[in-house]
């Protein structure tokens, strides 16, 4: 209970206008900037947030895998948001920043970083203000995106983080998988 | 009582794979006829353990198995049974039998219910030829044994140690008490005078009537918790008008009745029982996940962290009061953390590093069973048992082990007849031979058979394609044919090995694994397979190259040279890429910049360097700009975070803390052939 009530203070500090909203269970979101726009992650997924270094590139990945950063000994795959969305590409500054999330994956939990803008506060969300992601139709992947949340003029997109590796890949995995079964032949001789 | 027994259970599983494994090697070194008595004890204790384990943990199937088991082995410890060839036999299939059980309860997955009835009925009939005087008595004894209508007389027999085991006879007695009719009589003869009285030992023993019609079963159910730490003993009360008469068979039956207790439980019983555990079926696979290490281990790293700790406390006072004037202390200090650091590294991976006996283990019995059923006589030899190699190289090499020792059975050892022919002793030797050398361990699988059949080979791969008539071979390079896909000169193909699939397989998996395969073979001495495999998965020799500002690693194992080429050594094959010649070999180029990108300093071949490595077999030439420093390199996965990416086998973290990615040379290899393709279909579109 303390936990959420040192959360609470924190949403009353940066949502004041709805301070009687904290009390019927939101989620609260990280939110970032990427060219204008805001988007939200569930905070509960964001492990820390780190100024920008330089990556290791990865060969033969796609352009939003900027490539793999050591985290105190982890391995960990830095995405590039921007590119993730086919947003312009713009140079690295200062506060460029990674957001290091855990997502959930088939194969159990991962830490990925996401390269944004800049990131802005923590918001509460409940769960009424958050509408379905309108269809753009096929120009416009919002497969993860999960909704829009509305809180009094701005409008933020929530991140299904879950999502955001494993969209578009579903075919090399699928390889990958093909590649297993073959070399699972023991031998039997 | 609320301890939950469940954490314990995996600990149990693996305990008793060891047991088993003990048993089955004993049981192998069993000498029949002549048994020794400490071999039997050490393989009683083993069952003994197993049975009181899954006691524990309520698999009841298990513990009455095993208890069948014990049976037999107790009757030949005791020399009251002869140690039979049969015996033994059967043994060893209870042993595969139990570990089937304990298998699929480990997996939640269905006991074959079948098989293991066919063998406890094996282990019942044996039991009961011998032991008892003649199987009908054990027949009458039993059935007026499953339930007595008179009532049941017990002696109990506590140990000293009854007590410390948590068991109370006042509510055994109480439990029996709910059954029927109890008198209890005590007898207190063996309780020492005061002055000596441990209060925490049981000295009493009891003679015990329980009255009414009561199973056996529920008898047993009362005693289950304390039947290892007591001598218990079980008659149905007779008729008072024929006790006497039937004193010297009630005698008899005591005999019998340790030995026949749990084979008087109905078989059918049994069965559904089994049925129900069956029924608790799952899918979770369970691999070995935990590992057992030795305190001596634990200990070197214990102390080797208290070593650390002082250099650090040592560096941190230092530090605090720093002056230039002491620049020699800290390099001192430093020496001294890079030592501990090294050290304790060291001393870490040995905790993953087991004996390579527990993949030696399984020969004696697989050797066994083999050479009888083709009428060989073999004798394996295994030496350096004790040599440590990876937990999960450990893991990995015992399929590529198995093929190659069956391989060198059947193909490699002949009949006892045609050696006689040859003028060698009839019995054929298979050697396991494990050792270092360098930074590798090799493990060797000799046989002193017919040797490898070059000619023969050769022909067979001339009939097969696989080579030009006219090429002149080498004999290695002859021998190495036999590593490729769908090769076999055997005439007929056996059960044991002969399909041709299997040598390349072995090969891949020892690749894998980072090592390789070599052959040598002499005509009528016999052949010998070399595997060659590094000291562990974690930590490999790399070479750092460099392409523009990136850095990869390829693994010095690989690599068989690298050279600088002139002008006149490299050619373009049209359609087919670059190639060079390496003295009298042509092989082909990769570019590294080309298959994974990058900005190279240079793309002319005579500025930058030919790295060249093999792979599967291939040789190929690795275009890179610049060679850096040999190092030691501890593997990290990608796709712990990420996915496998082509070409990668793991990436490493550089001394600066970046990351640098390690090459899978196969991988790499196939990738650029799939590249050429690629380009090819471009150029035609």
């Amino acid at each position: 209970m303390t936990a959420s009530n040192a959360a609470e203070s924190i949403v009353q500090g940066t949502d004041e206008k709805n301070p009687a909203g904290t009390e019927s269970g939101g989620s609260q979101y990280l939110t970032f900037v990427l060219s204008g726009e805001t988007y939200g992650v569930d905070i509960l997924r964001v492990q820390e947030i780190k100024g920008w270094t330089p990556v290791t590139r990865i060969p033969n990945t796609p352009d939003y895998m900027q490539g793999v950063l050591n985290l105190r000994g982890t391995i960990v795959p830095i995405v590039d948001m921007r590119m993730r969305f086919n947003l312009e590409r713009i140079e690295y500054t200062p506060i460029t920043v990674i957001i290091v999330l855990s997502i959930k994956s088939e194969s159990g939990d991962r830490v990925i970083g996401l390269v944004v803008d800049s990131v802005s506060d923590v918001i509460n969300v409940e769960s009424e203000n958050i509408k379905p992601t309108p269809d753009f139709g096929d120009g416009l992947n919002t497969e993860f995106i999960n909704g829009l949340a509305t809180g009094g003029e701005r409008m933020v997109m929530l991140l299904d983080v879950d999502k955001l590796l494993s969209v578009d890949e579903i075919q090399v995995l699928s390889d990958a998988s093909e590649e297993t079964e073959q070399n699972a032949d023991k031998p039997d001789d | 009582m609320s301890i939950d027994v469940s954490q314990f259970l995996e600990t149990f599983y693996e305990e008793s794979f060891e047991g088993l494994d003990t048993m089955e090697s004993e049981l192998l070194g069993l000498d029949v006829g002549a048994a020794d008595s400490e071999t039997i004890n050490t393989i009683f204790r083993a069952a003994h353990s197993i049975k009181g384990g899954s006691g524990t943990f309520g698999l009841n199937a298990v513990a009455d198995y095993t208890h069948l088991m014990e049976t037999l082995l107790d009757e030949m410890r005791d020399g009251r049974r002869q140690v039979t060839e049969e015996a033994v036999n059967i043994l060893l299939s209870s042993v595969d039998v139990l570990r089937e059980m304990l298998t699929a309860l480990r997996a939640n997955s269905e006991l074959e219910v079948d098989r293991i009835s066919e063998a406890q009925q094996q282990l019942e009939a044996l039991l009961g030829t011998a032991g008892a005087d003649s199987a009908a008595e054990v027949e009458s004894g039993q059935n007026n044994k499953d339930s007595a209508e008179r009532g049941w007389r017990i002696s109990f027999k506590p140990h000293l140690r009854l007590f410390k085991t948590g068991n109370d006879p006042a509510r055994i007695f109480r439990e029996l008490q709910a059954l029927g009719d109890l008198t209890v009589q005590m007898d207190a003869s063996d309780l020492p005078e005061y002055s000596y009285l441990d209060p925490e030992e049981s000295y009493l023993q009891w003679e015990l009537e329980l009255k009414g019609d009561i199973k056996r079963e529920a008898l047993d159910d009362v005693f289950a918790w304390v039947e290892d730490d007591c001598v218990i003993n079980i008659t149905p009360l007779e008729p008072e008008e024929s006790e006497q008469g039937s004193a010297e068979e009630a005698d008899k039956t005591e005999v019998a009745a340790v030995a026949v207790k749990t084979v008087e439980r109905r078989v059918g019983e049994r069965r559904q029982e089994n049925r129900r555990k069956g029924d608790r079926r799952g899918s979770a696979n369970n691999e070995s996940t935990s590992i057992r290490v030795g305190i001596n281990k634990v200990d070197a790293v214990i102390n080797l962290v208290g070593e650390l700790v002082i250099t650090q406390s040592m560096l941190s006072t230092l530090g605090k009061d720093f002056n230039m004037k002491k620049i020699n202390k800290l390099l001192e200090g430093l020496d001294q953390l890079e030592l501990n650091t090294r050290e304790l590294q060291e001393q870490v991976m040995r905790m993953r590093m087991m004996p390579i006996s527990f993949a030696f283990q399984r020969f004696p019995r697989l050797v066994h069973d083999l050479s009888q059923k083709m009428g060989k006589k073999i004798e394996l030899k295994m030496s350096g048992e004790q040599t440590e190699l990876d937990k999960t190289v450990i893991e990995k090499i015992g399929d590529p082990l198995v093929h190659l020792v069956r391989n060198s059975l059947d193909h490699g050892i002949e009949s006892p007849q045609q050696r006689k022919e040859a003028g060698k002793p009839e019995t054929g030797i298979l050697s396991l031979h494990a050792y270092h050398q360098g930074g590798n361990i090799v493990i060797e699988v000799a046989d002193d058979g017919a040797g490898l059949n070059a000619e023969k080979i050769l022909a067979k791969a001339i009939q097969q394609g696989i080579v030009q008539e006219d090429v002149q071979l080498e004999e290695e390079q002859i021998y190495e044919l036999i590593m490729l896909p769908g090769f076999s000169t055997a005439e007929k193909v056996s059960d044991v090995s002969g399909r041709g699939v299997g040598m390349d397989v072995v090969v891949r998996n020892i690749q894998s694994l980072g090592g390789s395969l070599e052959v040598t073979s002499e005509a009528g001495k016999g052949s010998k397979f070399i595997i060659r495999l590094p000291l562990t998965l974690a930590i490999l020799d790399g070479q750092t190259v460099a392409v523009g500002d990136e850095d990869y690693i390829v693994p010095l194992i690989s690599i068989i040279e690298s050279i600088q080429v002139t002008g006149d050594m490299f050619h373009t094959v049209a359609g087919k890429g670059e190639t060079f010649r390496l003295r009298d070999e042509h092989l082909p180029i990769i570019r590294l910049h080309e298959i994974f990108g990058g900005n190279p300093n240079t793309t002319e071949l005579t500025e930058g360097l030919l790295v060249v490595v093999e792979g599967e077999g291939r040789k190929v030439g690795l275009f890179v700009d610049d060679l850096k420093g040999q190092q030691q390199v501890v593997i990290k996965s990608l796709e712990a975070n990420y996915k496998k990416v082509d070409g990668i086998s793991g990436a490493t973290i550089l001394g600066d803390g970046s990351v640098a990615l390690i090459l899978d040379i196969p991988g790499l290899i196939r990738l650029s052939n799939q590249h050429a393709t690629d380009d090819k279909f471009k150029k035609i579109a």
